[in-house]
């Protein structure tokens, strides 16, 4: 009888592939199902965003930094801002605090909502993420209102707001939290005792919390593994030390509990929104007033000359951010996200870096893959939640 | 903690090692020289007092024309307790080398390609330094000071990648020693 022939395979997956969330190419060397060695090739949607910042004025980065994770642009856009206003010195009232952590929070909920729906999606449960967006939907209607864009809505500027809440904001947000929770409980109850889903993400992609830490991986991936860091608790910013809420963590560092992690967060966000709507008047303060940063209101540019030269300046020149640096991370709906920021004093940022935590969950892709099967590669890459306009900035 | 007391820590870890406490007002800094941070990195993670052990970033500033030209900053946490810190490393624009720090932190892997991909500067004992982000085949470094914003490069056809198998399986061989080794 003629020796066996053994070998491995090799598969390439992407960078075209519906389950890449993006444009990822993973070179996998199979032996059988298992899955031997993994190589991920990145890089397909670099638009070099931290050298077009390079050339624009400090308020003009914000629509950019947003644009490089479609899943938290307001969590970018802040980010950036707290980090230039540590720069600057500013002092924000608390009045717009409130107003930015509950629209991060929304946009925590909105991006959970989106991980939710295209995971389950991707290990057979199709129904959930039709009901997913359905849900994001209301949070993208929320963003029309206060910003007349819904992905992007670059609402947020350095020194506060771009303008005040508009009118029945409070009724639309209060609306969507009272909603949320029982449809959280639908979408519990379609996965968290499902047979499938259990077998499909129960001990698949599995990471311990040391190698969490040894990689980087902040956020739900860390904190399902037990690692509980998570900004808003370690590192308080923008006012989250007076805000009530628990860390969500797991134990096995499964998909699974990636998942449940999540689920919780949600929960989690909900109470912190409701806070916040509790201390934010429906009109009021929006920016700070500090002629440096802030532009006069539209009716004292018509009739003050002192109202009409800062106008102009901040228009055309824009303000200058003091020489020096500042990292000031906030916790993303993908863990640490923080831009730091390099001023030689200009009106231009010297250097804006971005914290990629996609970046880095995607690094870590192929230690949690290799050993596994060939069919849980999607299940893995889905639990990490990569936005790959993030990874690749 | 603050830079000066950090430092004064670390000195007595790291005998050997030059550091220089900075003024930023963000978060502590610390300036190293290059010859003395895989050193001083460990000192960070392994000292339990101090507990460094959260690489949350690493990148570098181009600082042209000014000399010494380019600046790895290397941004550490420890969580329990909550504590920030930020080494700076100055490379010079002649030989831009640092040592890599792959053999402490795994993340640092990707960032360091990163770096080398957009900064040209050279990680000494980095396994695997290929660029990142940009096409293996670009020129140049994109996000040093000197490089213009806009480039003209003709389309390119790709031809179709001829790699033989036996190439192929000595790059997955590679790849896999790289990553047992880190």
């Amino acid at each position: 009888m003629p020796e066996l022939r053994t070998e491995t395979m090799t598969v390439n997956m992407g960078p075209q592939h519906p389950s890449t969330h993006g444009v990822l190419r993973i070179v996998l060397e199979l032996d059988g199902e298992t899955i031997v060695s993994s190589a991920a090739t990145i890089g397909y949607l670099h638009t070099g965003i931290e050298k077009t910042t390079e050339q624009k004025k400090w308020q003009q980065v914000i629509p950019l930094v947003e644009r490089m994770d479609y899943l938290s642009a307001q969590s970018n856009s802040y980010a950036f801002c707290l980090s230039v206003e540590r720069l600057l010195g500013l002092d924000i009232p608390d009045r717009v605090r409130w107003i930015r952590i509950l629209l991060v929070e929304l946009q925590r909920i909105n991006s959970h909502l989106v991980w939710l729906g295209t995971h389950a999606m991707e290990v057979g449960a199709v129904s959930v993420m039709l009901y997913c967006f359905r849900e994001r939907e209301l949070l993208l209607n929320i963003n029309e209102m206060i910003a007349g864009f819904r992905m992007f809505p670059s609402y947020m500027r350095v020194g506060g707001l771009r303008e005040d809440l508009p009118r029945g904001f409070h009724g639309a947000v209060t609306s969507f939290l009272d909603r949320l929770p029982g449809k959280l409980d639908e979408y519990e109850d379609l996965l968290t005792k499902n047979a499938i889903f259990l077998k499909r993400t129960k001990g698949v992609g599995v990471m311990s919390r040391d190698d969490a830490v040894r990689y980087s991986l902040s956020g739900p991936i860390g904190r399902a593994a037990g690692w509980s860091y998570d900004v808003r608790k370690a590192f308080p910013y923008g006012g989250y030390d007076t805000v009530q809420f628990d860390v969500a963590t797991g134990t096995h560092g499964d998909v699974y509990d990636r998942y449940l992690v999540r689920v919780a967060e949600m929960r989690q966000s909900i109470g912190i929104c409701r806070q916040m709507l509790e201390r934010i008047s429906p009109t009021g303060v929006f920016a700070i007033d500090d002629s440096r940063v802030t532009p006069p209101p539209k009716d004292k540019v018509y009739t003050e000359m002192e109202a009409l030269i800062q106008h102009f300046l901040i228009y055309s020149q824009g303000f200058t951010v003091p020489a020096g640096n500042a990292y000031v991370p906030v916790e993303g709906p993908r863990g640490e996200q923080g831009f730091y920021v390099v001023s030689d004093g200009g009106n231009r940022p010297w250097r804006i870096k971005a914290r990629s935590a996609s970046l880095l969950a995607c690094q870590a892709l192929a230690p949690m893959i290799e050993g596994g099967m060939i069919a849980d590669v999607i299940a893995v890459i889905g639990s990490i939640d990569v936005v790959m306009g993030d990874v690749d900035r | 903690m603050d830079a000066p007391t950090l430092t004064a820590r670390l000195t007595a870890i790291v005998p050997q090692a030059s550091l220089e406490p900075c003024s930023d007002t963000d978060q502590p800094t610390i300036r190293v020289s290059p010859a003395d941070v895989v050193a001083v990195l460990y000192a960070l993670r392994d000292t339990p007092e101090l507990g460094f052990t959260f690489l949350a970033d690493l990148t570098a500033v181009d600082w042209w024309p000014r000399e010494p030209r380019y600046e790895m900053v290397y941004h550490l946490a420890s969580v329990e307790p909550p504590r920030r810190l930020r080494l700076k490393v100055p490379v010079p624009g002649a030989d831009p080398t640092v040592p890599s720090i792959t053999q402490i932190w795994p993340a640092a892997d990707w960032l360091e390609r990163e770096v080398w991909d957009l900064f040209g500067i050279v990680f000494d004992g980095h396994a695997d330094l290929r660029r990142l982000l940009m096409p293996d085949e670009w020129d140049g470094h994109p996000l040093r000071k000197d490089y213009p914003v806009q480039v003209n490069v003709p389309v390119r056809v790709s031809e179709p990648l001829q790699v033989s198998e036996e190439q192929f399986r000595a790059n997955i061989v590679r790849d896999r020693k790289v990553r047992q080794g880190t």
